[in-house]
């Protein structure tokens, strides 16, 4: 094991090129280390669809929320009901949704209660194009945080006509919709994770 | 009444900044109903540190295997677990070759800041490569491994062809620190050959490119490796100047040529032809030539980098965006795509879109000059390197061009008398 030992000059110039080679990589970069996710804003999401064809996974990870501090529990909820629909029940026929993943559950004269099933929906925002047309604008679309897998370049991002994906940090990592009844919106976390540090994949 | 709700709402959409004002009045409900919780599950969270351990412990492990037990076989095996371990199960994300990427972004770009693992995974397979060679490229890629795992029946192909193709390297290599540096995107993520098999799913045609390269692959051993892979420029600097490299014989060469076929990427160097050997003289004007000719074709570089300022700027969506509008606006194209349809819809101007686009020309000019100007400058480094016939006794691994893939070791005939000793 000589050789581990002895310190020639090559040897010195490698230690120092890796030294410096490291110490400028962190020097340039910064200690800014907290972690970023994906996230779009849906104050400027135009619904045109492409959420829903073209997040590497599948279905993507983007679902619409209903944000129920805003929801007008209506009736005749446009995001619920195909337009022209024969009644206002839950006959497939009568669905907007392509995947039925809206559940309409009647809450007491005359409002019903919009949730929607996030196993099912696939982001296409046709619920979120109508509700904004039609009604109070409280469906819109997020990227469910525990099903992205936080790409380096988020395809969806590339592919947004709008300009509306940004990498906001982790702590924070959704936007909600101004307004409603009430001023603060109450959230249900989920469970809280294991490991705390969410990284900047590359 | 729908009438005019629909009229209504028509004009309300129009309005921006609609979404504070409720259309229909919040439910006044009579009964016990509480509105629900919005449910806003927590990122999905990739322990980090974890990552990079596993980095750290495939690279030491590999090493072992290339250095200590000079084992094909084992080289083989921990092929299949990383492209099982980073490639399948971490979706081939976090990886040593798009960070370079985020590494570019934090000295590029203001305000955008690496995290310590993403340039843990940028710098250890770097500082492997100073000290071991191109261990990394070796078995612990999960790019590189599913290219190994594939090449069944790998030809040779000849050096010029080999060197001329290596070329796209480099060039891609400039091309994503221009995609990184404009704020154009991340270009050695978006055309990820493979991370769409990893994830099953992408678009058709990254899946379809994937699937010609790993076919490619079965004849011409590791073509994205040796054709494209950007981080691989880096590896190889480092690789040769490394202090220690995979030899192909343990002991004293002893020149049978059994291992002159045995190397898919000609990366092995023979002992210097007789023929080649040729007067110093000669050798030393041909190199002041090249040395003299190279600011010349340098300048030259930059100059042609210049002049592709207007195609190399549409990598930006900003400018394809505004010459898009522009070429609708003048009539020559017909219709309009969901791009420009958004754009026309927003607040934004016309003369807006158009300014910036006109800026960022500007910063296209600069990069082109600049990534000319590079490539330039890697052809006169391949020219010098051409010109210049060390003189060599042994076959020889090239330290640059080598990934340690051990299929030289089973062709040695000093290799079972080491085994057995």
């Amino acid at each position: 094991m000589s050789e581990l030992t002895k310190l020639d000059r090559r040897d010195f110039m490698r230690g120092a090129a890796a030294v410096t080679f490291a110490g400028a990589a962190y020097a340039a970069v910064g200690d800014k280390t907290e972690g970023t996710v994906w996230q779009l804003d849906p104050n400027k999401c135009t619904q045109c669809g492409r959420c829903s064809t073209h997040c590497v996974l599948n279905p993507s990870a983007v679902k619409c929320m209903n944000q129920f501090n805003i929801c007008g529990y209506c009736d005749l909820c446009f995001g619920y009901l195909q337009p022209g629909s024969r009644g206002r029940d839950t006959g497939a026929e009568n669905q907007l949704c392509p995947t039925a993943a809206i559940k309409r559950t009647y809450i007491e004269d005359p409002y019903y209660e919009y949730v929607i099933d996030e196993e099912r929906c696939i982001g296409c925002a046709k619920c979120v194009k109508a509700c904004l047309v039609f009604g109070n604008a409280s469906f819109y679309l997020q990227i469910r945080q525990d099903i992205c897998i936080n790409c380096n370049e988020c395809s969806i991002a590339k592919a947004c006509p709008s300009d509306s994906f940004s990498r906001v940090p982790a702590s924070t990592p959704y936007i909600y919709l101004t307004g409603g009844v009430e001023t603060t919106i109450p959230v249900r976390k989920g469970e809280e994770p294991q490991e705390k540090t969410v990284q900047h994949p590359a | 009444m729908l009438l005019w709700l629909f009229i209504g709402g028509v004009l309300l959409a129009s309005l921006p900044g609609n979404a504070a004002e409720m259309r229909f009045p919040p439910p006044d409900f009579q009964t016990e109903y509480r509105i629900p919780d919005l449910y806003t599950p927590a990122p999905a969270t990739t322990n980090g540190v974890f990552d990079a351990l596993m980095l750290f412990a495939a690279l030491c492990i590999t090493t072992w295997l290339v250095f200590r037990a000079r084992s094909r076989r084992g080289l083989f095996l921990m092929s299949i677990f990383s492209l099982a371990y980073f490639g399948f199960y971490r979706t081939g994300c976090i990886c040593p070759v798009g960070s370079t990427q985020n590494v570019l972004a934090g000295i590029f770009v203001p305000d955008v800041g690496v995290s310590i693992v993403v340039l843990s995974f940028f710098v250890m397979p770097l500082l492997f490569s100073l000290f071991f060679g191109r261990v990394f490229c070796a078995s612990v890629c999960p790019l590189g491994a599913i290219q190994e795992l594939v090449a069944i029946a790998p030809i040779r192909i000849s050096p010029a062809l080999d060197r001329t193709l290596g070329l796209g390297r480099y060039l891609y290599l400039g091309l994503a620190t221009v995609g990184v540096a404009t704020g154009a995107g991340f270009l050695i993520c978006r055309y990820d050959p493979f991370v769409g098999l990893y994830r099953l799913g992408h678009s058709y045609g990254m899946l379809l490119a994937g699937g010609v390269i790993l076919l490619l692959g079965v004849f011409i051993a590791r073509p994205y490796c040796r054709f494209l892979c950007p981080y691989g420029v880096l590896l190889g600097w480092m690789s040769r100047f490394s202090k220690w490299h995979l030899d192909i014989p343990p002991s004293p060469c002893v020149s049978c040529r059994l291992c002159e076929n045995s190397c898919p990427y000609n990366a092995i160097d023979m002992p210097t032809p007789a023929h080649l050997v040729e007067d110093p003289i000669k050798g030393k004007r041909r190199l002041r030539y090249i040395l003299f000719a190279s600011p010349l074709i340098i300048a030259m570089g930059a100059v042609g980098g210049y002049s592709i300022y207007e195609p190399l700027s549409r990598v930006h969506p900003t400018v394809a965006l505004s010459e898009r509008v522009a070429l609708e606006d003048l009539g020559r194209v017909q219709g309009d795509i969901l791009e420009s349809r958004t754009f026309r819809a927003s607040e934004k101007t016309v003369e807006t879109l158009h300014g910036e686009a006109l800026g960022l020309r500007d910063v296209f000019k600069k990069a082109g000059a600049w990534l000319g100007g590079f490539m330039a400058l890697i052809i006169c480094l391949k020219l010098i390197e051409l010109s210049t016939v060390p003189k060599r006794e042994v076959y020889t691994p090239h330290k640059e061009t080598c990934f340690s893939c051990g299929r030289c070791y089973p062709y040695c005939p000093v290799e079972p008398k080491r085994v057995a000793s």
